[in-house]
């Protein structure tokens, strides 16, 4: 446990200098108070607060953004290392990769964690300063903050197995920014022009949800808006996100982060020095 | 009981075989120099040794363990080649990381950076270092809690003479605390005065493994008596002593060891022909190309 806190807090060190920190609390403030600033026109939804509202726009923010940012921070994880030649010593102490990998790991999603609070906080405090009444929408503002830090940790996981297979910092960022297009925008046009296609047949009914809550991305989006009607009822998506039980899309987004560090572990444990 | 004993060990790459049916022990507090050309094997034994690679046959163990288990690596500390750390931490920083990886408190970095002369530049960040402070970072690190064997790579490239003394004073030290010390090296007069013993490979041969007194020896390389005559006798000398002139007044003459009496007797009748002579034994580079040379011996 020392081990794993000690390259912990190397990492959190090296993200601060290398001002990762900075750009990834900007991005998500800036992103967040562009929300809100055109999200704070009247809606006219009956039944939805401002808040529940702005949840619903920063969901859909949060898909892109939030892998992206994880992904941006994990690519030169193992491959960084491998470049500079920093990884023959360390892999001569008495630590296991498992520890290094989950050593980056907590100092990434703390970063990570940081930069959904202050984005989120500003947008939030934008609302309810406004309108105090929106407070009634916190409960899905932290379900949304919370899963906004899982889908980080599924993807930084996701950025260091890719890391670790590149071997090399540029073919690790050229996977990292392929597979953020492949999961988050090609997936769904992909599955909705399956959709179309299928004109309400079996892959509507039986496949296309499973396909949905195998994606991080897709699960992340249906949980948080499966979970809260209001803010469901404000996305218009209402009926699509009701035929998959909230359960099992949350269910997806607590197991992704496990199964991408595996993965990551893996594909670390294949690298000799 | 030895610290690390190699026997058999056979490395190969795709086409190219690193180390062949290579084995030598090394022992408590013994300080063994691994000398041979680029490419010899050096490093690929080294990182064998721990655990960085799987070995292609033959066996490794540092006091009973196998290289690369967990045992193992807290009994070894490694000074790679070209040593290198991430450039936005700074000295006390990386140590402190090192230590923390070892189970040891952070605090110890400070002692540590001071014993290599790292002190005044422990709060810079390493990407502003020199090669030599990078090596002395390098050397902090395989200090840290008093490793049973030490494998350092070329430990002194980019030291300067200073540094080179100071560096072989710690060894001394931890030598004489009984740690192991494994070292390679291109400088073979710092060799010859800071080993114990000395492991030559050539092309992933082992060539020789034993002390200097005893290599000499073996190796029995003429002695060479090295002849100034007087101005324009050389040519007389060198006919007369059948030796080679070298240049307009130095003669050479190479004889082995128990001709050198009457050789000398030889020089002593020219006298009036002759301003001085020297007696050159062989050098270690000598005998580093005598046992890196011979063909299987
Ligand atoms: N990963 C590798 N893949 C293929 N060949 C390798 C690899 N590593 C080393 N070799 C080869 O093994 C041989 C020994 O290399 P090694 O690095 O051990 O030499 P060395 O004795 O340390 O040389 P130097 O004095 O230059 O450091 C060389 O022929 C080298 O090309
Ligand atoms: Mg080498």
């Amino acid at each position: 446990m020392t081990r794993i806190l000690a390259a912990a807090a190397a990492e959190t060190r090296i993200a601060l200098r290398n001002r990762w920190v900075a750009i990834a609390v900007a991005m998500m403030a800036l992103f967040s108070m562009v929300l809100s600033a055109t999200g704070s026109a009247p809606t006219g939804i009956l039944g939805a607060d401002r808040l529940s509202v702005t949840v619903a726009s920063l969901t859909s923010l949060a898909v892109y953004l939030v892998p992206l940012v994880a992904l941006l921070m994990a690519f030169d994880a193992v491959a960084g290392e491998v470049e500079r030649g920093t990884l023959p010593l360390v892999l001569t102490y008495p630590v296991s990769r498992a520890e290094l990998i989950l050593g980056k790991f907590l100092a990434h999603l703390g970063v990570l964690a940081l930069a959904v609070a202050v984005g989120y906080g500003i947008a939030a405090a934008a609302v309810i300063w406004t309108d105090p009444r929106a407070q009634a929408g916190l409960p899905a503002l932290w379900r949304l903050g919370w899963t906004s830090v899982l889908l980080g940790a599924t993807f930084l996981g996701i950025g260091y197995a890719l890391s670790a297979l590149a071997r090399r910092p540029g073919a690790a960022a050229g996977l990292a920014i392929g597979l953020w297009l492949v999961l988050i925008v090609l997936y769904n046009l992909g599955l909705l022009a399956a959709v179309v296609t299928d004109g309400g047949g079996r892959f509507t009914t039986q496949v296309f949800p499973w396909l949905l809550l195998a994606n991080p991305a897709d699960a992340f989006r249906l949980y948080n808006l499966a979970a809260s009607d209001a803010t469901a009822a404000a996305a218009g998506l209402g009926g699509a996100a009701s035929t998959i039980p909230a359960p099992l899309a949350l269910a997806s987004v607590a197991l992704w982060p496990l199964f991408s560090l595996v993965l990551a572990t893996l594909a670390f444990r294949r690298i000799t020095p | 009981m030895t610290t690390l004993t190699i026997s058999h060990l056979t490395k190969r790459f795709e086409g190219v075989t690193a180390l062949d049916d290579v084995g030598f022990d090394v022992a408590p507090g013994e300080r063994v120099a691994l000398l041979g050309h680029n490419g010899a094997g050096k490093s690929t034994l080294m990182k064998i040794v721990l655990g960085l690679i799987p070995a292609s046959s033959g066996s490794v163990a540092l006091m009973g363990a196998a290289p690369g288990s967990r045992a193992a690596r807290s009994l070894a500390a490694y000074l790679p080649e070209n040593v290198a750390f991430h450039p936005a931490l700074t000295g006390l920083e990386q140590l402190g990381f090192y230590l923390r990886m070892r189970g040891e408190p952070a605090r110890g970095a400070m002692p540590l950076l001071e014993k290599v002369g790292l002190g005044h530049a422990a709060r810079r960040r390493i990407g502003t270092y020199s090669k030599g402070m990078r090596q002395r970072v390098g050397l902090a690190q395989a200090l840290i809690g008093r490793p049973r064997l030490m494998v350092l790579d070329e430990p002194t490239s980019g030291l300067d003479p200073v540094s080179r003394r100071d560096f072989y004073a710690i060894l001394d030290e931890l030598a004489g605390e009984g740690a192991a010390i494994l070292l390679s090296s291109h400088a073979l007069t710092e060799v010859e005065a800071r080993t114990d013993r000395i492991v030559i490979l050539s092309q992933g041969r082992l060539r020789a493994n034993d002390t200097l007194a005893n290599l000499r020896r073996k190796a029995a390389l003429p002695i060479r008596l090295q002849v100034t005559a007087r101005p324009d006798t050389a040519d007389s000398v060198a006919g007369q002593l059948s030796g080679a002139r070298r240049n307009g007044v130095t003669v050479d003459l190479m004889c082995r060891h128990d001709e050198k009496l009457a050789r000398l007797g030889q020089i002593a009748g020219l006298q009036p022909l002759i301003e001085d002579v020297e007696v050159l034994p062989p050098s270690l580079e000598d005998l580093y190309s005598h046992y890196s040379r011979s063909e299987g011996q």
